[in-house]
């Protein structure tokens, strides 16, 4: 199944925004998620199925003014 | 003071520019500051840049408050501020809806629903907006407790472009604590600030591009101060005329 996570094409099992997010290298990392636009909560993600062709978004902190 | 949160320094800086982080840290710790603003940004699975800056933050031990920076619709403000909520574990949002890339000035409509939207679901939100005095209404009835104006456009350093109106809206709002933020850039353009009367200044560019940042953040933390003392002592009234500051009464009459 491919989704797409910061707009870069990645094929994934199957599954689980958690078990994406944990195979694409970010387990245990501090970010901050969002599907298809909307906030998923860390929580949440081992909760919430992907569907090919899902638009997700990481993000981490940065430097802001 | 905001938020029922009493800070002892009312200069908030941006860490965003610095030429490195040793020299953010210097500028950080010359400012005084209490209270440090930060972002989020998209991070790949092999990037650690997010991590590292974070424990580097961490370390100071100070509030962080996240923006929404670059954000121009009120869907993407609310989703960023939610995702900052639960990176940065704090309620508060600098709270930005960017209507115009050349000034970024505030979309000031979008920014009154985002604050309502984010107000109800128990964000404590910071506006960056603009001085306009019925728009500040709007914002407090959507549940702001403090208004950001803009001194001048972001980065710019042109400092108050509309003294007049910043004024008007200390007049209006006197129980709402104001900050100006963006758009200074020189330590006179703070200390006008808080002569004013406002309550704190929020900068970052103009320690972070500064030659010596750490020197500037030193000099800004300063006229910070001296303006708050100077709003504080009650500055006399302007006036057109001069009036002798020696007094005449006993002079000496020597002829012509």
């Amino acid at each position: 199944m491919r989704i797409f996570l910061n707009d870069d094409a990645h094929d994934v099992e199957p599954g689980t925004l958690a078990a994406a997010l944990e195979s694409l290298g970010f387990g245990g990392r501090k970010i901050a998620t969002a599907l298809n636009g909307r906030f998923v909560a860390a929580a949440a993600r081992p909760k919430t199925a992907l569907a090919d062709g899902d638009r997700v978004e990481v993000v981490a902190p940065m430097q802001g003014g | 003071m905001f938020y029922g949160v009493e800070l002892g320094s009312r200069l908030l800086l941006g860490t965003a520019r610095y030429p490195s982080p040793a020299v953010l840290e210097r500028a950080i710790k010359a400012s005084g500051a209490e209270v440090v603003t930060v972002s989020l940004r998209r991070e790949g699975g092999s990037g650690r840049a997010g991590q590292s800056f974070w424990s580097f933050i961490q370390s100071f031990g100070l509030r962080v408050l996240p923006n929404t920076a670059g954000c121009h619709s009120v869907k993407e403000a609310v989703t960023t501020a939610h995702m900052a909520r639960e990176l940065f574990d704090t309620k508060w949002i600098k709270l930005e809806v960017i209507g115009d890339d050349d000034t970024l000035q505030p979309d000031v409509f979008g920014l009154v629903e985002a604050a309502r939207i984010l107000s109800e679901d128990g964000f404590e939100v910071f506006p960056y907006t603009t001085e306009d005095l019925v728009v500040a209404e709007r914002l407090i009835e959507a549940g702001c407790k403090v208004l950001m104006p803009w001194g001048a456009p972001i980065g710019s350093a042109r400092g108050l472009n509309n003294v007049y109106g910043l004024r008007a809206l200390r007049a209006h709002f006197p129980d709402i604590p104001l900050v100006v933020d963006a758009g200074l850039g020189v330590p006179s353009h703070a200390a006008a600030a808080m002569e004013l009367g406002y309550d704190a200044v929020l900068l970052n560019t103009a320690i972070a591009e500064a030659g010596d940042p750490a020197e500037m953040a030193r000099a800004f933390a300063l006229a910070v101060e001296a303006g708050r003392a100077a709003h504080l002592a009650q500055p006399m009234e302007p006036r057109d005329m001069a009036a002798p500051s020696t007094p005449v009464i006993g002079k000496a009459v020597l002829g012509g």
